[in-house]
């Protein structure tokens, strides 16, 4: 059964409309073949971007959909419902268009932001290293100025869309001031000098590719700086806490995937003579998964709304983040156990559901970091 | 070129359909409501003539209130505006009485060339109503397109039936309806459904097409639905095990249906 969405016009449900169809009718059908073969597929993204799709939450001015979070969200919800690497693709190119859009000039909006959005382009979100993941401050890729440019160098891991990026969205370290230090960059793809690693062999999300880049003096115009020195860790920090209500979204969508199918298998399996959902073991764990699936939505939907009306969300977006993929977890969990030993094998999308699952726990900030941004909210009242 | 669009809004075929008990007409509570596919690639045809051409495109829709879900599905793929006729008197006007309301409707359309449609509707399946257009308003028809091409004045259809394929001509203006052959339908994109908040949706009763609300709908229905009953659930089929003979059997078996 789809979510029952309360929205708040007639655009918001006609763009829920339009996901459903594209997510029923071009991404489901393709999602286990892709997944199964390791396959990025750059051309559902193209689809996406002529729809609109990629640029949701942006201004109309410059090519985006003007819609609040509380419905890009659930536009998102609905993809990652259909297809997981996608939706998280989707949540990566609007989290990698943010700076930009929020903390660029009106110059550099002018210049780059309807290029961004206008759906033919992918961006990726380069700030995890491999020394410094939950650490981010810790970074070390190197941008020296020279003259008009800065020269960049180092390594970026685990960077979605890595290598078939159009743009990326990169923090570099500009000086040895520690946290602040940190400078933010818009960098073309095709800048020479940019290289990506062969693609990590993930236990999920196999779709969606990750990879390290490297930056070997990549010369990058001081003009493509976003914000001033110093101040990137601050920027990529206010990306995160957009990216991470992007990511409760499609825990949400992944979560409810597996609740339909649980569901859908335990009216029609039947043992000892009857439908395996007439028994109560099964019915409360049922219950259970869709009161944490309706729970999650609405933590999501509350952080969102705070974010529409330009109130402070940090806390909510962590919590969230946490609630929601805690709940995907439990949920893909619970649903390979509702299909007994058809949910462990490969002929049914649960097992793939809960591969799927336990990245959203890392990624953007791991679980426990989360706990760590919501304590020190707490703490500093 | 101008032209005009007979739309539909039908229950979803991916949901569950069935009649009303009270008095077997649709029952529109039942099922998700989506503009027709057939009427899609209506559109899509229309929205690429104009592309090549120029013009406007007019969609016309009979149908309750929440019909305008539909309109507003073609108005964001493209189409320029709508005329809506919204009336309780039509519940169910059966395809005659449509026929004469949509004339109507299509008449307070100014120089309109071309009238496009769907061959049939995905629920009630008559497949008469274009062909009953064109005779009412006196213009020539060309059903079960599956091509569509101009010259000057003159349209050309390959018309696609079980019987064969047949090329067929009419100059313009004219009434053509469409297969599921015709094309792939566009989807609608973010900015389409922005931009189809603006376009003009003109609303008229069966009064203001100058038409006695005792002309439509069921009371006045020249064919009535007596009884209706659900398809039966699918029985368990035959099986044939493969002893060499396997594909023999299924020939037979096709043949004992008539199928082959
Ligand atoms: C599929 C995938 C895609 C990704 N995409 C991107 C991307 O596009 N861009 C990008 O920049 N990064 C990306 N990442 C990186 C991701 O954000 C990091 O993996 C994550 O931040 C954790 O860093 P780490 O892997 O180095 O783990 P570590 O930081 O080494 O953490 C290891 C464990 O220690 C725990 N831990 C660490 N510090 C603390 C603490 N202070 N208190 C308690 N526990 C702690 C963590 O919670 C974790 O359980 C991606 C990762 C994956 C797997």
């Amino acid at each position: 059964m789809p979510a029952q969405r309360l929205l708040p016009s007639t655009e918001a449900e006609d763009l829920i409309a339009l996901v459903r169809e594209i997510a029923r009718d071009e991404l489901a059908p393709k999602t286990a073949e892709a997944e199964a073969h390791e396959r990025f597929p750059r051309e559902v993204f193209r689809l996406l971007g002529k729809s609109g799709l990629l640029a949701l939450p942006y201004p109309e001015r410059f090519g985006g959909g003007a819609q609040p979070y509380e419905v890009y969200l659930q536009a998102l919800e609905e993809i990652a419902s259909a297809w997981m690497s996608v939706a998280v693709g989707v949540s990566v190119h609007v989290m990698s268009c943010y700076p930009l859009a929020t903390f660029g000039t009106d110059e550099q909006r002018e210049r780059w932001l309807a290029d961004l959005l206008a759906g033919d382009l992918l961006g990726a979100y380069a700030l995890s290293e491999s020394h410094a993941g939950s650490d981010a401050a810790a970074l070390a890729t190197r941008a020296v100025r020279d003259s008009d440019d800065y020269l960049v160098t180092g390594t970026k891991a685990w960077t979605t869309h890595g290598g078939v990026a159009d743009f990326y969205t990169v923090m570099v370290r500009t000086s040895d001031d520690g946290a602040r230090g940190i400078t933010c960059l818009l960098v073309d793809g095709g800048t020479p000098g940019i290289s990506a690693a062969p693609p990590e062999r993930k236990m999920g999300l196999t779709g969606s590719v990750t990879a390290q880049v490297h930056f070997d003096g990549v010369r990058v115009p001081v003009a493509r700086r976003i914000g001033e020195e110093g101040e990137g860790l601050k920027i990529a920090l206010s990306a995160l806490d957009s990216g991470r209500l992007g990511i409760a979204a499609c825990a949400v969508g992944l979560a409810q995937a597996a609740l339909d199918e649980a569901v859908a298998y335990a009216r029609q399996r039947t043992q000892f003579g009857r439908p395996i959902i007439e028994f109560q073991g099964l019915e409360f764990l049922l219950a259970d998964m869709a009161a944490a699936v309706e729970s999650a939505r609405a933590t999501y939907l509350e952080a969102a709304r705070r974010r529409d009306r330009g109130l402070p969300f940090r806390r909510q977006a962590s919590i969230a983040k946490l609630v929601a993929t805690d709940t995907a977890m439990r949920v893909t969990t619970d649903a390979v156990q509702v299909l007994g030993g058809a949910g462990y094998t490969r002929d049914f999308p649960v097992e793939r559901y809960m591969r799927e699952a336990k990245v959203l726990q890392i990624f953007e900030g791991t679980n426990q970091i989360q706990r760590m941004v919501i304590a020190r909210d707490l703490r500093n009242g | 070129m101008n032209i005009v669009v007979l739309v539909k809004q039908v229950p979803d075929t991916w949901s569950e359909r069935k009649l009303t008990d009270a008095d077997h007409t649709l029952d529109r509570e039942a099922a998700d409501a989506v503009l027709d596919e057939i009427n899609e690639r209506a559109v899509e045809e229309a929205l690429r003539i104009k592309e090549a051409q120029g013009g406007e495109v007019t969609v016309v829709s009979m149908g309750p209130d929440r019909a305008t879900d539909a309109i507003r599905k073609a108005l964001s793929m493209g189409a320029d505006k709508a005329v809506h006729v919204s009336d309780e008197a039509l519940h169910g006007s059966d395809a005659v009485q449509t026929a004469r309301v949509l004339a109507k409707a299509i008449g307070t359309v100014e120089g309109y060339d071309l009238i496009l449609a769907g061959n049939e509707a995905t629920d009630g399946r008559a497949g008469a109503v274009p062909a009953m257009i064109a005779e009412l308003l006196g213009l020539p028809q060309l059903t079960q397109a599956r091509k569509v091409s101009f010259d000057g004045s003159t349209v050309t259809v390959e018309r696609e039936t079980e019987e064969g394929l047949t090329t067929v001509q009419a100059s313009l203006p004219a009434v053509v309806s469409v297969t599921e052959k015709i094309n792939e339908p566009r989807y609608p994109s973010f900015k389409g459904i922005m931009a189809a908040k603006k376009k003009p949706v003109n609303t008229v009763t069966v009064a203001d097409l100058g038409i006695d609300a005792g002309e439509v709908g069921l009371a006045g229905a020249l064919t009535t639905v007596l009884e209706a009953a659900p398809k039966p659930p699918r029985t368990a089929g035959e099986r044939v095990e493969d002893d060499g003979t396997g594909g023999t059997k299924i020939a037979e078996y096709l043949v004992g249906q008539k199928l082959i």
